[in-house]
């Protein structure tokens, strides 16, 4: 039996690196299922409670499709409206009562911990979908299905997190893991949305060095992978400010001329203006691919928790 | 004749050693305020060989929790505490600030789960103890001003 068997996903960093290696082998394993071409009723018989107090389209439909590819079934809300939960029930007492509806529960919520206060209040695995600007787990876990999977490797690669570092909780998680897994890092964001010191610290807690920069131009030629994350209006003061900064760090061709053949553009999605629209036809664009990779990702996740053979 | 500044006290607790400036916090921990009902003695910027000067709390007839002996210890570890029984040291109270520091912090963050109604205490990972750092077993966030933050 593995040690995934029940077992809570609240954040990255309760996994280890073989955990999240086992993680990625049993996706890749299981896109065939993903994509229809092959059955699986591996949790047929099992319920998951998808319960979205915040309303996140992508994940919450890619979790479902994941239990629905293995046989299982879903059920939830997509918004906290119309629950019980305008009526005044604490988050404890949803999760009691979810409990017993279910076998796991993914839970996606505004407030920062909430996964993890849930976690305390029911023995079934508790998979965090995001809380606040805190941890989103399964998007790290996708992210790096997305590089080792095209890249085949983590060791010796050279990772560029572009964008709004400071605020991003999706590159938090990333970079955390990547140090976890021996990647090299390179951060270039504006000089206010730099990565925060307490992720640095954890990064040169595992040994590692790592490159920070405030102009792409600088490190593009060095990097293997490009994650590029969306710098948000609201954190400049005027919208010039704004329209300056971001500019700077759009993706386009003429940025690529510089960069290495075997590149590849991550996003989480959805972008606004970062990357522009000519270079999702280069072989460097993979971000359309790390979505669709959120369901067999997901769907190893399900399994290694809730399957028979786990 | 020495002067006495501070008079003993027949029962109750005598927190010394207390770094200088911090007697006030110690007594907002104690939750001593305008309703006090025991006599309670304050010595500020006293002389100490230690420490070159220190406060002194002195409360008559209580004696302090554990609960209480952990917060004083997050703001001033290197305070003694001794429980006095009929004007004799009847018990030093050892200071040990805890690895966790469970329901008498607040978290700084004001969309983290442990601030709004939920049945849970706020729960505090001590990832170091000098210089004190805590993170919230929640958010996952350090606290920063941990004094202002004592509940």
């Amino acid at each position: 039996m593995s040690s995934f068997r029940g077992r809570d996903v609240l954040s990255i960093r309760d996994f280890t690196p073989a955990d999240i290696q086992l993680v990625l082998r049993t996706a890749r394993k299981m896109v065939p299922v993903a994509v229809g071409e092959k059955r699986s009723r591996s949790l047929e018989g099992k319920i998951l409670s998808t319960l979205f107090y915040e309303p996140s389209t992508r994940t919450r439909l890619s979790f479902e499709s994941a239990m629905a590819r293995l046989g299982g079934r879903a059920l939830g809300f997509s918004s906290a409206e119309g629950t019980s939960v305008q009526k005044g029930e604490t988050l404890a007492d949803t999760i009691r009562m979810v409990e017993a509806y279910s076998d796991a529960i993914v839970l996606r919520h505004p407030q920062e911990g909430a996964a993890r206060l849930a976690a305390e209040f029911t023995e079934k695995p508790v998979i965090n979908a995001g809380d606040g600007a805190g941890q989103h787990p399964t998007q790290t876990l996708l992210d790096l299905y997305t590089i080792w999977d095209e890249k085949g490797a983590f060791e010796g690669q050279n990772v560029t997190l572009v964008g709004d570092l400071k605020y991003g909780r999706t590159v938090h998680s990333l970079a955390y893991a990547l140090a976890e897994l021996g990647a090299h890092l390179t951060f270039v964001s504006p000089p206010t949305l730099e990565m925060p010191p307490e992720i640095l610290e954890r990064v040169k807690e595992k040994g590692l060095s790592f490159r920070a920069a405030h102009r792409l131009e600088e490190v593009i030629r060095e990097a293997d992978v490009l994650y590029v994350t969306r710098i948000q209006k609201e954190r400049f003061p005027d919208a010039q400010e704004y329209e300056k900064v971001a500019g700077s760090y759009r993706i386009d061709m003429e940025i690529l001329r510089d960069a290495k053949r075997g590149l590849i553009i991550m996003h989480p999605l959805p972008r606004v203006t970062e990357i522009a629209p000519d270079v999702d036809r280069t072989k460097h664009a993979v971000y359309f691919k790390q979505a669709f990779n959120a369901v067999p990702v997901r769907m190893a996740l399900l399994d290694l928790i809730l399957g028979e053979g786990a | 004749m020495r002067e006495l500044r501070v008079t003993p006290i027949k029962n109750g607790t005598v927190i010394d050693h207390i770094p200088a400036g911090l007697a006030l916090k110690v007594l907002k921990i104690l939750g001593i305020g305008d309703a006090v009902t025991s006599t309670v003695t304050v010595a500020m910027h006293v002389p100490s060989q230690a420490m070159g000067w220190k406060d002194i709390v002195k409360v008559e007839d209580r004696e302090l929790g554990g609960r209480e002996l952990d917060k004083i210890a997050l703001i001033a570890p290197t305070a003694t505490v001794n429980v006095i029984r009929n004007y004799n040291v009847a018990e030093k109270r050892p200071l040990a600030l805890p690895d966790w520091a469970v329901g008498i912090l607040r978290c700084a963050n004001p969309n983290c789960i442990s601030n709004v109604r939920e049945p849970i205490e706020s729960s505090f990972v001590v990832r170091s103890k000098n210089p004190l750092r805590v993170v919230c077993k929640y958010c996952d966030r350090e606290l920063e001003d941990i004094v202002s933050h004592i509940l």
